[in-house]
């Protein structure tokens, strides 16, 4: 199978990111997409933890611990950003004010449900941070994530085996082997990437792929 | 006059003692109040119940309070930070209680408190494993969640610059949830990197000082 990398779905997913749109990008891989948007787009990202605005990391000797992402790393703020508390914050996001989420996910449905905080076999203290808040409010919820899991579970399911984050939310899939909305029927095809056959992500996919 | 500054944070947590509910504002390593946590963890008060979004890291602030066991039950939305070895150890040894919420739903229930209301609907987590139990209603063809205030003893707050009538200021990100919870708790305590001996300008007080009890000075950032 051909596989896009991490950078490669960051790229394809910030492809879809229209000019002067607010967006909010999920821990983990969805923070790659902000380094990959196409020249000449403007667009602000919103980290819950009190600022619109996200910019790069600070160059050396610029830091400031008390200026940082919803990842908890360093980051600056850029021209036209906002400082705000966590009530505004999460306005932003219940209110329908933010235009996008890029969030990562455990599972996805064809329905759209989306499973992405808590699994069945989870030795840990549950976590839930600002995940159902955003699926919540924010109108488009785009899903960057590995078509398979590590185990070979497969994650794109007819129905969700894990706790949910929310019903119906999830918009479009990213992943290293298609991109797929969710439409009335379930999966839809947006595209293989390259080199792949529909009958090969079919196999490795839980529900029936619409064409 | 009004004077709500106090000599050294010390000074400023006598007030709390054993089985107090405590607010600690911060996210992550930014905006906690680590002097007014330091001063609380020195004191040794028992059986706290702590709220906060995260559930400390390393071995400052409140993983320090969990070290010393002092903490009974931790109230957040996210405990699990990198680093989050001293909540997790007592977690798994039965040591400490946990609730967990989504995080726009601790700040809100938070303005509830602090706004008088008595709850609101959010359609945050409705159909999820977070709102088994709770009392639900469908509003314009969506359904919401009820969820109750959300009140504290105390609340602990961290600041950038402060005044005698404990108006305050922030930054960058050190907000967070300090304001929500100055406004929560029935007794704030504010730290702040620096008191001022003007008073702070009106357009710059982001937690105007009626929701402050007293506030320190505690020059350390992060």
């Amino acid at each position: 199978m051909n596989r896009r990398s991490d950078a490669e779905m960051a790229a394809r997913v910030a492809q879809d990111i229209p000019d002067g749109a607010y967006v909010n990008l999920g821990i983990g891989k969805p923070t790659h997409v902000a380094a990959h948007l196409p020249m000449g787009r403007e667009v602000l990202y919103q980290s819950e933890n009190g600022l619109l605005g996200v910019g790069p990391p600070p160059e050396p000797g610029r830091e400031d611990r008390e200026l940082i992402d919803a990842s908890k790393r360093m980051v600056t703020a850029v021209p036209g950003a906002a400082y705000f508390d966590q009530c505004d914050s999460f306005a932003m996001m219940r209110g329908g004010h933010i235009d996008i989420a890029v969030l990562g996910a455990y599972q996805v449905a064809e329905t759209g449900d989306l499973a992405n905080w808590a699994t069945l076999e989870d030795r840990h203290p549950p976590a839930v941070g600002g995940a159902m808040d955003l699926v919540a409010g924010v109108p488009t919820i785009l899903i960057l994530m590995n078509h398979v899991g590590k185990d070979g579970s497969l994650r794109l399911l007819e129905r969700c085996t894990y706790p949910l984050t929310g019903l119906g939310v999830v918009s479009r899939v990213y992943t290293d082997l298609a991109v797929l909305d969710i439409a009335p029927e379930g999966f839809r095809l947006v595209e293989l990437t390259s080199g792949n056959s529909l009958a090969e992500v079919q196999a490795l996919t839980g529900a029936k792929i619409h064409v | 006059m009004i004077d709500k500054t106090c000599a050294d944070p010390v000074a400023a947590i006598q007030p709390i003692g054993d089985g107090a509910s405590v607010m600690v504002g911060g996210f992550g390593t930014s905006g906690i109040p680590y002097g007014l946590l330091n001063a609380l963890a020195e004191k040794g008060a028992r059986d706290l119940t702590i709220i906060s979004n995260n559930a400390g890291e390393g071995e400052a602030g409140i993983a320090a309070l969990l070290k010393l066991g002092l903490v009974a039950k931790v109230i957040c939305s996210y405990p699990r930070t990198p680093g989050s070895v001293w909540f997790e150890r007592r977690y798994k040894a039965g040591e400490v209680a946990l609730e967990v919420m989504p995080q726009g739903t601790l700040a809100e229930r938070m303005r509830a408190a602090g706004s008088g209301l008595g709850g609101f609907f959010t359609p945050t987590g409705y159909g999820t494993k977070l709102a088994e139990g709770k009392e639900t209603r469908v509003i314009g063809g969506r359904g919401y969640v009820f969820e109750p205030p959300l009140s504290a003893d105390f609340a602990l707050i961290r600041g950038e610059t402060g005044d005698r009538w404990g108006n305050l200021s922030y930054h960058a990100t050190a907000r967070n949830f300090n304001p929500v919870m100055a406004m929560a708790a029935r007794h704030s305590i504010a730290e702040v990197r620096q008191v001022s001996t003007e008073p702070l300008h009106p357009e710059r007080v982001v937690t105007p000082g009626i929701f402050i009890a007293s506030l320190c000075e505690y020059a350390v950032r992060p």
